[in-house]
């Protein structure tokens, strides 16, 4: 390599196959405690039913099964291992004591059916969640129950959709800027609602008047992302919340980039209607390899009615208890109360930051990505010179010239030590670079992170090919993505 | 705040290279009239003794050390050890959906053996890598027989969990799916004279649980027949994986909804769980959720990337299968350690003490109380009939430190003073006597007093 990376060596990693090819009868990693009621005559109780073979499921011992996920685990990156600066994916530290006072024995074991009289505990905890990022969104009711951002993004156009039904007429379309994620189309097909593409005006922002000319009685609501997925604040929300108001349209606002904002400004403040949250995203609990997720939504008090049910209410004795009789309720996204265990996690954060504690957190992440994009200007194309907020996005413009694009510096970046940015996303960006370093990034990491990034540059003018082979220094080089989807491998099966 | 890796010094400096006076600078962007200019209304920054403390507090209010005869969609079953220490991994718990699939291999090869092992526990084909949980993979589960039969209507078995019947329906309202609710019969299975009269040419999918709500085995073979001679599609809901071990798995079905949350998930309050779809490789580019398959690197070498993305949002946008985006892969990650902990042999053995606990519970309740559905084979949960009401049997049982079935009214009005009931190996059997005893207790009183009654008017 000619250029010397300062922020990682290559080490050994050990291989390892799949499980199944470890496996041989009689090999065991269980052991029951003896029955102390009779033992039963699987064959009477349950006759044609019962499982004759349970196939190839492995046989194995436990220390074969702690090296084999052990040795999985160290090919993964990670935010425990450095920077990991994915566009709108807010990949900050996940701090430990969330994992464990989740852990605690009556919240990890604690039935979704049992009494209110001993479930005290667990309506605390949804409830003053609930106050919190009410507060924080600076809107008036919420709702937990959805799982992930993209069922807060369902459960909030239901919410639309019910509204506008109780005046008379669901209405037909959702208007969606060109740089908005690909859920929110999905999410109001899912709805039944029709799309239509708002174009971003040449600062990266709502074209306000175009809006004002697509605006109009057939339009459901705005689903508008802010800060949009090019890290861009949109300055005249005011204008837009009025356009969608005056003819009687919401503003939904998307809150994956909501670790821009909070402690700093409430999106109730500027007009937004009902919104929903990643706790995964802006509120620290672990993405674990894609998910767990939770995406409550908040919502405007004349939305409340139509919140998922049940509800958390205080009951004349002081208790807490849920509320299911609710007649005009958009019904049920998930069956219980959603994911609790995540609830517990983003309280804690909450908790352990305080209202400095956020406000400080939402500084740094604005802070961190500006000195991101000062570091990597005239190096890499900035499409939009708009002011960043808690994310940059850049375009290979410079690359492209030499045939390198986004995905290749990306692999490069991997030989560097750091997990890529978010590659080809926003799509009104052709390639491009969207990165998120999120308050977590000490300035050193940074620095590494931007030497790492300019000396990328220097290699695609010097020798392109080092760059459109990358990576060289991982367990496999690219694989072949076009051959997995012609012919698709699913699964193991036995030679 | 001790999250924060930057000192004053630090933030001067980022500043100063940034050309800016003050943070404020980088907030200028938003208009200062939507600026808060005050602490949010929230408690106090805490130290991490004060959260633990916190905490501790919530779970001592919340039902901790009692023993628990609730089922019904959130089982309590033995988590090995291994499970916590192999995720609590920061290269599992901290890393993010693969996308980059070179520093991604761990995931990505764990979730394919995920993959693997639910197809051969369903008997399915493919398997994707997580949804939500057992409701909305019901629920997209039937969505995706209406998008593969271009039908437009389902049946839906009575005893299907409530909940996920609610969530279906809150789904199918808006996309012109029309839902039909089947009865069941004495035996706790489908009543199959009134799927038969049911099922029309218009039937997408028929959706049935199995084991179902009651904990009944359906027959699904006589269900399959019904529908697939109709051109409609078998979906086939589990929300008790544990069954799998030990109950014949559902071979006939086109698709088969999973709720993972038996295999080493905790209870937790409702959630996070793990659902999974599993169907027939030709069914596969209508499946919603992420996929991992197989291929190679440059070299020849075996690796593994996310696959068949045309089907997703980020990708189709409006036209992707489903609006799914971030799944369950951590929770993915517990079932499959806790399938490889307990593997072939001990899945069935860890299944046969569920039985053996269930069917003593149901011989010692049929004692003194009337256990329904009792036709058909069942497996670790029961309905328990009582002249009392069972919100009132259970509001004594909890004195003792136990958890009383779930009373069912709420959900199955005409069962009456029904309650559901379930055991699995963690049930010890003086727990089950106890709770005979109160039951049995409460039947000689509601007996006693209705004689007392009778002799008064024969006075």
């Amino acid at each position: 390599m000619k250029h010397i990376t300062r922020k990682a060596t290559r080490h050994i990693s050990q291989n390892e196959g799949l499980i199944f090819e470890k496996s041989s009868p009689g090999k065991a990693a269980w052991k029951l405690p003896p029955l102390d009621v009779p033992d039963v005559d699987t064959r009477q109780l349950l006759g044609a039913s019962e499982r004759k073979d349970l196939g190839n499921v492995p046989e194995v011992s436990e220390i074969e099964i702690i090296r084999h996920f052990t040795r999985l685990s160290t090919w993964n990156y990670a935010i425990d291992l450095g920077m990991y600066p994915l566009g709108s994916c807010t990949m900050k530290y996940n701090p430990r004591v969330n994992e464990v006072v989740s852990r605690f024995e009556g919240l990890a074991n604690g039935h979704p059916y049992q009494p209110e009289r001993i479930s005290q505990g667990a309506l605390r905890i949804l409830k003053t969640l609930s106050e919190c990022l009410i507060e924080i969104t600076g809107m008036d009711a919420i709702t937990l129950q959805p799982a992930a951002g993209a069922q807060g993004e369902l459960t909030g156009l239901l919410m639309v959709r019910a509204h506008h039904q109780s005046k008379g007429h669901p209405r037909k379309r959702i208007l969606i800027p060109d740089s908005a994620h690909g859920t929110n189309p999905a999410t109001a097909a899912t709805v039944g609602y029709a799309v239509e593409n708002l174009k971003s005006n040449s600062a990266g922002m709502v074209d306000v008047a175009a809006l004002a000319v697509q605006m109009n009685e057939e339009v459901a609501a705005l689903m508008l992302t802010n800060p949009n997925t090019l890290g861009v604040f949109e300055q005249e929300i005011h204008k837009i919340a009025d356009i969608m108001h005056a003819k009687g349209g919401l503003l939904y606002m998307d809150g994956a980039n909501m670790n821009a904002l909070v402690g700093k400004v409430r999106p109730g403040d500027f007009g937004v209607d009902l919104m929903h949250l990643n706790l995964h995203k802006t509120f620290s609990t672990p993405h674990g390899g894609g998910g767990p997720g939770s995406g409550p939504v908040a919502v405007k008090k004349f939305l409340e009615p139509f919140l998922p049910k049940p509800v958390v209410i205080t009951k004349p004795d002081g208790s807490l208890g849920f509320e299911y009789d609710r007649p005009q309720s958009v019904g049920r996204v998930r069956a219980f109360y959603g994911n609790f265990g995540m609830f517990v996690r983003a309280l804690a954060y909450i908790f352990a930051n305080g209202p400095d504690g956020l406000r400080q957190t939402t500084e740094d992440a604005v802070l961190n990505a500006n000195y991101i994009r000062k570091g990597l200007e005239g190096s890499y194309d900035l499409p939009y010179p708009t002011p960043s907020m808690h994310e940059v996005v850049f375009s290979d413009k410079l690359q492209a010239k030499n045939g390198v694009r986004t995905m290749d510096i990306a692999k490069r970046l991997i030989d560097y030590g750091f997990h890529p940015y978010t590659t080809a996303f926003p799509l009104i960006v052709p390639g491009a670079l969207m990165i998120e370093p999120t308050e977590s990034e000490p300035k050193e990491e940074m620095d590494l992170f931007i030497e790492a990034m300019r000396s990328i540059a220097e290699e695609v003018e010097e020798d392109p090919q080092l760059v459109l082979t990358a990576p060289h220094n991982t367990r496999v080089s690219r694989l072949d993505e076009v051959m997995a989807a012609r012919k698709p491998i699913l699964r193991w099966k036995p030679q | 705040m001790r999250y924060l890796p930057k000192s004053p010094a630090d933030r001067e400096a980022i500043l100063k290279a940034i050309g800016a006076r003050s943070i404020d600078d980088l907030f200028a962007p938003i208009p200062a009239e939507y600026r808060l200019n005050r602490d949010l209304n929230i408690p106090r920054q805490m130290s991490e003794s004060e959260i633990v403390d916190w905490f501790r507090d919530r779970s001592r209010e919340n039902g901790d050390s009692y023993t628990s005869f609730l089922g019904a969609g959130a089982y309590l079953h033995y988590r090995p050890v291994i499970i916590d220490s192999l995720i609590s991994r920061g290269e599992f718990l901290t890393a993010y959906t693969p996308y980059q699939a070179e520093v991604s291999q761990g995931t990505l090869q764990s979730i394919f053996e995920f993959q693997t092992m639910i197809c051969e526990l369903t008997g399915m084909e493919v398997a994707n890598a997580s949804m939500y949980d057992g409701s909305t993979a019901t629920t997209e589960a039937v969505m995706m027989a209406v998008r593969l039969t271009g039908r437009h209507s389902a049946l839906i078995a009575g005893s299907v969990h409530p909940e996920y019947r609610e969530v279906l329906s809150t789904y199918a309202r808006h996309q012109g799916i029309a839902l039909t609710e089947v009865g069941f019969l004495e035996t706790g299975r489908i009543d199959l004279r009134k799927l038969e009269q049911s099922v029309a040419p218009e039937t997408a999918c028929v959706l049935l649980q199995s084991p179902n709500f009651f904990g009944t085995i359906e027959d699904v073979e006589a269900v399959a027949d019904i529908a697939h001679k109709n051109g409609a599609m078998l979906v086939i809901s589990i929300a008790e994986a544990v069954s799998l071990g030990i109950v014949e798995p559902p071979h006939q079905a086109d698709i088969v909804a999973m709720e993972g949350q038996s295999f080493g998930v905790p209870p937790s309050f409702g959630g996070p769980y793990c659902g999974v779809i599993a169907t027939r490789e030709q069914y596969v580019r209508q499946m919603p959720g992420r996929l991992v398959g197989q291929t190679t690197d440059r070299n020849g070498k075996r690796g593994f990337v996310l696959t068949l993305a045309t089907r997703e949002q980020h990708i189709r946008r409006e036209k992707a299968t489903s609006n799914i985006c971030t799944n369950q892969a951590l929770i993915a990650l517990m079932v499959n350690i806790f399938m490889t902990v307990y593997g072939k042999v001990g899945l069935r053995e860890l299944a046969k003490q569920n039985l053996a606990k269930t069917a003593y519970a149901v011989r010692q309740f049929s004692k003194h109380a009337e256990v329904l559905f009792s036709g058909a084979p069942r497996f670790n949960e029961f309905v328990v009939q009582t002249s009392e009401d069972p919100y009132a049997i259970n509001s004594r049982i909890l004195g003792h430190k136990i958890v009383g079935g779930l009373p069912l009214k709420k959900f199955y009005p005409e069962l009456g003073n029904a309650a559901l009931w379930c055991c699995t190996e963690m049930t010890r059997r003086s727990a089950i006597d106890t709770a005979v005893g109160l039951v049995a207790e409460s039947q000689r009183a509601v007996k006693s007093a209705s004689e007392a009654d009778v002799e008064e008017v024969a006075r």
